[in-house]
């Protein structure tokens, strides 16, 4: 359904994404993690033909973004970072000036806006001014926006930062709802909400994809190891070999650092290993300097996988 | 077609549930009402004094005596208050993110330029015809030419068209108002200007040139009671090459 290649965008010098690359299928709920600055909504913003990106090429529901903008802008419905809304309209008046720039025939109207009004849980409000409206509403009106037209791809920006606990879980289900019928495409930074509403996610940091995967997957790959910092201040050829047969342990990471070389070790769960550790490296005589347990949260993930992605490009 | 009558439609609203479009014009109305009436009142003195002198009723003009004065006062404040009017047209809908909505949608930017340029001409419209009083009230305690009052509301009317093709462009530049408004404002005492620059500068050759740049000069016929199909020419002239610069730097925009 979307297919994008190769996207970079440049501001000036600063580059916000670089030959980004994926595809959505039909009907699929996608999430776009990142965190501050990654470059997601620059990507949802070329997709939605607001602004064109350097080089590259995408197409939406068989048309080129490009060449064909119209076709394109036809078939998406967009929510941007912040709800785009005319304070001073009531949400009727807003959704019926929606319905006609969209394209909606007047005799489908009526309709259209019922539909939307019931689906985003607006119906009580609808007289009432969009300025006077809470942030949640405001929220769902922005959603309202988005979906009028019955759009096939849909493009949520954020759509749940600002949100209380309880309606950040009501939006999570209207967007669950909308998965088979439409392909949508979030953004977060939240890991647990990528997990909570998609089927696969991108994570996107400094502008580039630096994992793509199912949450569940993403999440196993989390807890699946603990890691164990180990700072050696005379470390033999050997030693990464050696601490990779240690029971339990899964894979040893080794890099220089100003006092010494590290090594991280990914371990089982479940089971403490640094003091067998600790004397394997006494007892071997490696000038073990520091040994501690590394705590992987989830805004790890991100670091983890940007680190080895800067490294990777240094090499 | 639809979609710039969808956009009109909303700018009209949005200008007429905000105080907005009364503020201005009711501004407007005050304030060329209160100069008509200065006028009228010297005029009745004056012609009180000719009578006194001649010791008859004076055959005045009254076109020449108070419509043309009234319309060069009229140009000088529309001069003052379209920008206020144009100012947010687009500036405010980049501020308040709702542009990322209108270019996102299936509306073709040109819609939205005209949407944006209808609406105000409308709403300007509505203010010109409040002032018809001024006319009316004449032709029924005078007598009055009817032909010249026409043309020179035509050349207001034209004259406003340019001011919201300037202002809007203004407004296309920045997010901020405030500097739209003022943006606007300045070109359009440029353009008026310029008139004053090509009376000092008569002799030299550039004189002529300034004097056909000067948007004064091309309204003066239509207040004298002529059209002139080269006023006509600049004045479309000038509203459609607004409009399309107006365009570019939207598009321009996109790619920053
Ligand atoms: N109009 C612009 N001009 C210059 N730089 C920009 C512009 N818009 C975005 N950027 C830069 O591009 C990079 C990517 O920004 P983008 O808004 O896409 O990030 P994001 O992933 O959406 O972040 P957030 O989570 O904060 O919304 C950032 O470094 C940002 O500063
Ligand atoms: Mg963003």
């Amino acid at each position: 359904m979307i297919h994008v290649q190769n996207l970079t965008k440049r501001y000036g010098d600063l580059t916000a994404i670089e030959d980004v690359s994926f595809d959505v299928q039909k009907g699929e709920i996608l999430a776009f993690l990142g965190p501050n600055g990654a470059g997601k909504t620059t990507t949802m913003r070329i997709l939605t033909c607001f602004m064109p990106a350097s080089s590259g090429s995408a197409s939406v529901a068989g048309f080129d973004i490009f060449d064909q903008p119209q076709e394109v802008k036809k078939r998406i419905g967009y929510l941007p970072e912040s709800p785009p809304l005319y304070t001073e309209m009531t949400v009727t008046e807003y959704l019926t000036f929606i319905s006609k720039i969209k394209g909606i025939e007047r005799r489908d109207r009526t309709q259209a806006l019922a539909r939307v009004l019931e689906r985003c849980a607006l119906t009580e409000v609808r007289r009432r001014l969009i300025g006077n409206l809470s942030r949640g509403y405001r929220q769902r009106v922005g959603l309202a926006q988005a979906l009028i037209h019955n759009p096939e791809v849909l493009i949520l920006d954020e759509p749940t930062t600002g949100l209380d606990p309880k309606q950040i879980i009501e939006m999570r289900q209207v967007i669950k709802e909308l998965a088979g019928q439409h392909t949508v495409i979030l953004s977060t930074h939240i890991l647990p909400e990528a997990t909570a509403v998609c089927q696969r996610v991108i994570i996107i940091h400094e502008g580039r994809i630096v994992a793509v995967d199912t949450p569940d997957r993403l999440s196993a790959q989390l807890r699946q190891s603990d890691k164990i910092r180990m700072t050696l201040k005379t470390p033999l050829p050997e030693t990464a070999d050696a601490l990779k047969i240690v029971p339990g342990v899964l894979s040893v990471f080794h890099e220089p650092s100003p006092d010494g070389q590290v090594f991280i070790v990914e371990c089982d769960l479940g089971r403490d290993h640094r003091a067998e550790l600790a004397s394997l490296a006494v007892h071997r005589g490696w000038g073990l300097v520091e040994l501690t347990a590394v705590k992987l949260s989830l805004e790890d993930v991100f670091l983890k996988l940007t680190q080895e992605e800067t490294k990777e490009a240094a090499a | 077609m639809k979609s710039t009558l969808a956009i009109a439609g909303k700018e009209l609203r949005v200008l007429f549930t905000s105080p907005m479009a009364y503020v201005v014009t009711a501004v407007f109305i005050l304030i060329t009402g209160y100069l008509y009436y200065n006028i009228v009142l010297f005029a009745s003195t004056q012609s009180m004094q000719i009578m006194r002198a001649q010791g008859a009723l004076p055959k005045i003009n009254l076109n020449d005596l108070i419509f043309r004065p009234t319309f060069h006062n009229m140009a000088v404040i529309l001069m003052l208050t379209l920008p206020l009017l144009t100012m947010r047209l687009l500036a405010e809908e980049k501020k308040i993110k709702t542009m990322e909505l209108l270019m996102t949608s299936p509306v073709p930017l040109l819609a939205i330029v005209l949407g944006k340029y209808i609406a105000t001409m409308v709403v300007f419209t509505f203010m010109l015809a409040l002032t018809g009083y001024m006319p009316l009230l004449m032709w029924y305690y005078g007598s009055i030419q009817w032909m010249p009052i026409l043309t020179g509301y035509l050349g207001i009317w034209l004259l406003g068209g340019v001011f919201i093709a300037v202002g809007l462009l203004a407004s296309s530049l920045t997010e901020n108002q405030i500097i739209a408004g003022f943006i606007g404002f300045g070109a359009v005492l440029i353009l008026w200007l310029i008139g004053w620059l090509s009376q000092t500068m008569a002799d030299s050759p550039l004189g002529p040139f300034l004097a056909y740049l000067s948007i004064g000069e091309h309204t003066e016929n239509f207040i004298k009671g002529m059209i002139d199909t080269g006023d006509l020419v600049y004045q479309a002239s000038l509203i459609v090459l607004g409009l399309f610069i107006t365009h570019r730097i939207m598009e321009s925009q996109r790619w920053k």
